[in-house]
């Protein structure tokens, strides 16, 4: 290649090819070793369809003025399930970014402080005691070097948790992603670093967001691997996050996760995607819905009939209603909350402010 | 009591904090084995290993951001960011993640970093590390902002700064680390935060002052005094949290006010010490309040520095005018 570099030096033309195992028609692929019991891959099931059912409803309240701007996981459901139950709340973290309802849910967060906090009441930013999970993250990509921190905290202290982090293709852009990464590799912190590729990030396609032929190629460079996964596949997905989970307790360090997945529904409730989506793609991305083969999969087995999915689904009716009843009683935020949590103790600058604003002693 | 300077000083509450506390780690660029380029750290990494005092790559919104996730798995981290100009790189993770930690989830997590970091002007580093800016730190609420001025005060201030369960910034003299010397006990003690120290009873003018501009304060007090004017001098020591009454209190003694400081004018915390003395002070004032401060440049190089900060002279003239102001 005359006036170019030798083929050593280039970039791989090519993706990696997504590490898949169930496929579109409910039948594990060929060669295909999924590590979920049937049991999981139920508990897995009830973690997405519950995931689905609460963004229609928050959907529907939020059109209703009753709730505020969302970020629905409409069609990501796999990724984030599958990543959950590879998780041990117990000992591991979960770092959010927005749109991670069945991770945070999972990991120990109340439906209800999700619909609070959706409604912009400061409570719903309270972690119960003992709960390894932090606040949603709304500033792309801050929060992954948080939990570069927890990773590498848990590891000083000779502990075996780790930490898993999300952000998307378009967080991947940002500095905080590759400082991170640099760190992570440098110390050997057992972070997962799990890369949503949902395509989109609101309306910059993912070809706008790296020059790159896939992302996960980009961790080698940190010193680490990086795996890509069918992000919409429920049983891959668990299968590799569960070996990065055993590396990071083995003290092997960090990995990066991409789970190549489809943002199905718009980027929040204050998008319109019908804007810049190309239908077809939406549709031909709809044909792989991460529950609809979940379900195929378990029918086979005679775990799944149409009786089951009646039962299932007014349960999980329930538990949404029922979360929703109790937010609805929550008592509103008073004004003083504005001036709480501050700092430990309260300072003269800010006892005087509020005795100016709210009356009281100064 | 030994003598001590500021380095000293400092280095000293890190090692005794470290000894007293395991959960204390220090981190940041060159701060282990090189012992920092200034050498604050020196000897500590020997001493406490190489796990809790650590060398980072030069990347500090990862620094400060993964300080967060540390201080939820139980450490004290002791972030050092090399000068305060490179807290720009992680400004957001200082303003708008460390800071808020607490508030945004009512308390149910909290952060206890100490974030220090050289600066200030007239020692004639390179561009971009002579900068103040800790007017905006003091807005990143839910973090304290820490400006010793004095050995004694850094020991004991630090030590309040790595016990206390909010984020500090903790800023340091870069001008004072060697030059400015004083009497520091051996054994621990800590100072409270939100309360200023009167370094010099005066009955005529007031001169407020944090960090840097202490010295400068003082010099221009003694020039004054050839002058037969009586300054009383404040270190306010911490801008977050803010000694209101002990400000209010000693302006009210002499009616007159300077404020000095390294900053900017513009938005510079003077501003708001001025505004809380108009709004609390304003009936026992004889003469309007005056700041002196640097002006709104951009930091000069190096060569010219002199003329951007403060120094006695101009403080000395700025209380001369405020005197013959009736």
């Amino acid at each position: 290649m005359p006036g170019d570099f030798a083929p050593q030096y280039q970039p791989k033309a090519k993706a990696v090819a997504p590490l898949a195992m169930l496929g579109e028609n409910g039948k594990l692929k060929r060669g295909a070793e999924p590590e979920l019991s049937d049991e999981q891959a139920l508990e897995g099931l009830r973690l997405m369809m519950l995931g689905r059912a609460f963004d229609e409803k928050c959907l529907s309240q939020q059109r209703q003025g009753r709730l505020g701007t969302f970020a629905p996981i409409f069609g990501q459901e796999a990724t984030l399930a599958g990543t959950a139950l590879a998780m041990d709340p117990a000992r591991d973290w979960a770092v959010p970014q927005y749109r991670e309802f069945p991770v945070q849910y999972r990991q120990g967060i109340p439906m209800l402080s999700l619909i609070l906090y959706r409604r912009g009441h400061p409570d719903g930013g309270i972690i119960p005691d003992g709960v390894n999970v932090m606040a949603t993250q709304v500033s792309l990509a801050a929060q992954i070097p948080h939990a570069v921190g927890l990773g590498w905290g848990m590891k000083l202290k000779d502990k075996d948790g780790v930490s898993v982090v999300f952000f998307g293709d378009g967080a991947s852009s940002e500095g905080d992603f590759h400082e991170s990464c640099n760190l992570a590799g440098v110390v050997d912190a057992p972070v997962i670093f799990l890369l949503q590729n949902n395509q989109w990030a609101i309306s910059t396609p993912r070809a706008i967001q790296t020059g790159g032929s896939d992302f996960a190629s980009r961790a080698p460079s940190y010193g680490f691997p990086g795996v890509s996964v069918d992000g919409n596949d429920l049983f891959a997905v668990h299968k590799v996050v569960s070996d990065a989970v055993r590396r990071g307790r083995e003290g092997k360090g960090a990995t990066l996760v991409e789970a190549v997945t489809y943002r199905m529904g718009m980027h929040t409730t204050a998008d319109d995607p019908t804007r810049y989506v190309d239908p077809a793609e939406r549709e031909r991305w709809g044909k792989k819905d991460p529950i609809d083969r979940v379900q195929k999969y378990l029918a086979a087995k005679d775990l799944w009939d149409d009786a089951k999915a009646s039962e299932w689904e007014a349960g999980i009716r329930d538990e949404v209603e029922d979360a929703f009843t109790k937010a609805d009683a929550y008592a509103a935020p008073r004004a003083e909350a504005i001036y709480e949590h501050v700092y430990a103790e309260t300072t003269q600058t800010l006892a005087r402010q509020r005795a100016a604003h709210l009356g009281g002693e100064g | 009591m030994t003598k001590m300077n500021m380095v000293e000083a400092i280095r000293e509450g890190l090692k005794q904090e470290m000894g007293r506390d395991e959960s204390v780690m220090l981190m940041g660029e060159d701060v282990g084995h090189l012992g920092g380029v200034f050498r604050v750290t020196d000897g500590l990494q020997q001493l406490y290993s190489s796990r809790r005092v650590v060398d980072t790559p030069l990347a500090e919104s990862v620094i400060a951001g993964s300080a967060l996730g540390l201080a939820l798995t139980g450490w004290r981290p002791v972030v050092e960011i090399q000068f305060l100009g490179f807290t720009q790189q992680c400004f957001h993770q200082i303003n708008q993640q460390i800071s808020r930690v607490r508030f945004r989830t009512r308390s149910s997590q909290n952060v206890p970093i100490t974030i220090r970091s050289p600066f200030g002007g007239c020692v004639r580093t390179p561009e971009f590390h002579s900068d103040s800016m800790e007017q905006t730190f003091a807005q990143s609420s839910g973090l304290k902002v820490v400006m010793p001025a004095n050995p004694y005060d850094a020991k004991g201030l630090l030590a309040q700064a790595i016990r206390d369960d909010d984020p500090v910034l903790f800023l340091e003299p870069l001008r004072g680390y060697r030059l400015i010397t004083g009497e520091v006990p051996l054994e621990e003690y800590t100072i409270p935060f939100g309360e200023l120290a009167t370094l010099r009873e005066g009955s005529d003018i007031t001169l407020i002052a944090w960090s840097a501009a202490v010295p400068v304060a003082e010099k221009a007090a003694e020039l004054a005094a050839e002058k037969a004017i009586s300054a009383h001098v404040v270190d306010l020591r911490t801008l977050v949290p803010l000694d209101e009454e002990g400000i209010v209190a000693a302006v009210e003694r002499t009616g007159r006010c300077v404020v000095v400081h390294e900053a900017q004018a513009t938005a510079g915390f003077g501003a708001e010490v001025l505004t809380l003395l108009q709004e609390q002070a304003f009936y026992s004032l004889e003469a309007p309040m005056r700041r002196v401060t640097a002006p709104d440049t951009p930091y000069p190089m190096p060569g010219i520095e002199d003329h951007f900060i403060p120094n006695a002279d101009r403080v000395l003239s700025v209380i001369e005018e405020v005197m013959a102001d009736q």
